[in-house]
């Protein structure tokens, strides 16, 4: 029992981390990318992963319950809140003539 | 131990943003900067352990304060981050910047005598029974500092007042680029938004009494909802005030000056709430605060004085 | 160190670097940055004080620190009107330029009253 505890833990552990490295490869996108539209595109969708790997991590670890609940609702406001700020960026971005490969 | 590192880390990060938005050259970074540091700070009132200044923060520092802050960036700029308009830089910014090291040192020097105060806080936590609500910030707020809550009431609508006096007859309210309100997911958002919005609000004021959360959260949450409906022209802003945004204004100082005279009626003191009535004295004051702070609130980031429904 | 000893060196070091802010830009929107970082680096030395045992917190500080948010957003919002303000009107964003403009001013009624 205690190797499957252990065994759930670690997989537990695994989100998070996993979670983690999806926000630095989004951040790291955002620093390299050329242009708006490719930085929006690898930030956003990192980002909202990156997001759901910890909230799924940490309901894991905490429990499964009512505050799993919390965590899942967090996500999707995130996720909602993250894809409506894109469109609107990337809609601004292409309205005001900036084409792929400019610098922003 | 990981701890501390992470208390250090985050020290180091606040100050390093608290430098970069007061020396940045561009003023659109230092103004995103400063809402960074917003946030952060928020990170700093949980590892405080103040969830309800968290709360706070969240919603009106790294919320309102950001929009109010891009929105005047963009009246006084025009979207241009190097704007300098002959603005000259004072030239005494070495012997300024000298003086200000000395005063960080005297700054440490002295707080590192000071005794942290416990006194209140012990008095507080042995009396919390007695305010009618356990959380023990509402009670310091709504019932032991009930004055000093009063009185912020009241600061909130004279700030309101100001904004009013000098945006004038003539404010060039609504010639503003907002977004593009035509958007399918702009409307998506707002149908999902501020009926959530809505129903956060009451759970902060609701769970004000034995959680964190209260009056002020619970309006900030309100009052975003209605900077979002704003931008996306759900509401639009009128030059003149109505009866039902007076109103709504002026409720949360009526209702809390009218609890604290209540006493008065019958022999007692100011915001001496009689027992038994306490808590529900409590939560219509808060109630009626909500309402006042998310009016007043969206009313001063959209410079108008009343609101009516937008043309969508 | 202890969590004081992190935030209130961090706070010093914010209330500090706001002042330079303040004193040594001209922009108006700069120096409201700048004194809302100080207002930030005072409610984080006011709670920072307060918390000295881990298991009871102190709610003194932080019903302040609340009251403290609420008239700083307040307060920048009124400080933005008036700054949009003083740019319809004269059209800069610095005092200097209402100062320069009063000065302008001062020497055309000098001139007028000088010629009848």
């Amino acid at each position: 029992m205690a190797v499957l505890d252990a065994f759930y833990h670690s997989l537990g552990w695994l989100w998070l981390v996993l979670g983690a490295g999806f926000f630095l490869a989004g951040t790291v996108a955002l620093i390299r990318f050329p242009d708006v539209y490719s930085r929006l595109h690898a930030l956003t969708k990192a980002d909202n992963l990156g997001l759901g790997l910890i909230c799924l991590g940490m309901a894991w670890e905490l429990g499964w319950g009512r505050q799993s609940l919390k965590f899942l609702l967090i996500w999707l406001l995130a996720l909602l809140a993250g894809s409506v700020s894109c469109h609107l960026v990337a809609r601004f971005a292409l309205r005001s003539g900036l084409g792929p490969d400019d610098p922003p | 131990m990981t701890a501390t590192l992470f208390d250090a880390l985050l020290a180091l990060l606040l100050v390093w943003l608290g430098w970069r938005t007061v020396v940045s050259t561009n003023l659109f970074n230092a103004v995103v900067l400063f809402v960074i540091f917003g946030l952060l700070m928020v990170l700093c009132w949980a590892r405080l352990g103040a969830p309800d200044v968290a709360l706070a923060e969240a919603a009106i520092g790294a919320g309102l304060t950001a929009a109010l802050l891009l929105e005047a960036y963009r009246d006084l700029t025009g979207n241009d981050p190097h704007h300098v308009h002959d603005v000259e830089d004072s030239p005494l910014r070495w012997p300024l910047a000298a003086l200000c090291g000395l005063l960080f040192l005297g700054l440490v020097a002295t707080g590192w005598q000071l005794a942290p105060p416990t006194e209140l806080g012990e008095t507080v936590h042995a009396r919390v029974a007695e305010s009618g609500v356990e959380n023990p910030v509402t009670a310091v707020l709504l019932n032991f500092r009930g004055y000093d809550t009063l009185l912020e009431v009241a600061v909130l609508m004279l700030a309101l007042l100001g904004v009013w006096a000098t945006n004038g007859p003539h404010a060039t309210l609504g010639s503003r680029q907002t977004l593009d309100p035509d958007s399918a997911l702009i409307d998506a958002m707002v149908r999902l938004l501020v009926p959530m919005a809505a129903l956060v609000c009451s759970y902060l004021l609701w769970a004000g009494a034995h959680a964190p959360g209260g009056a002020f959260q619970a309006g900030a949450v309100l009052a975003g909802a209605g900077v979002l409906l704003h931008l996306a022209e759900r509401l639009q802003p009128l030059g003149t005030a109505s009866t039902s945004s007076r109103a709504l204004v002026t409720v949360g100082l009526f209702v809390f000056v009218a609890v604290a005279c209540y006493p008065l009626v019958y022999g007692g003191r100011l915001l001496a709430y009689p027992d038994g009535q306490t808590k529900a004295l409590i939560f219509l004051v808060e109630a009626a605060l909500t309402v006042s702070i998310a009016h007043s609130l969206t009313l001063m980031f959209s410079g108008g004085r009343a609101f009516q429904r937008g043309r969508r | 160190m202890s969590q004081l000893t992190l935030y209130g060196l961090a706070a010093a070091a914010l209330f500090a670097l706001g002042l330079y802010g303040l004193l040594a830009y001209a922009h108006l929107l700069r120096k409201i940055l700048a004194v809302n970082v100080m207002g930030n680096a005072v409610f984080l030395f006011l709670v920072a004080l307060g918390r000295t045992d881990p298991q009871q917190t102190n709610p003194v500080p932080h019903a302040m620190v609340l009251t403290g948010i609420v008239i700083t957003v307040s307060a920048t919002a009124f400080a933005l009107a008036l700054a949009r303000r003083l740019h319809r009107e004269v059209g800069a964003v610095d005092l200097d330029a209402q100062s320069r403009r009063g000065e302008a001013l001062d020497s055309t009624q000098t001139e007028e009253s000088g010629k009848s």
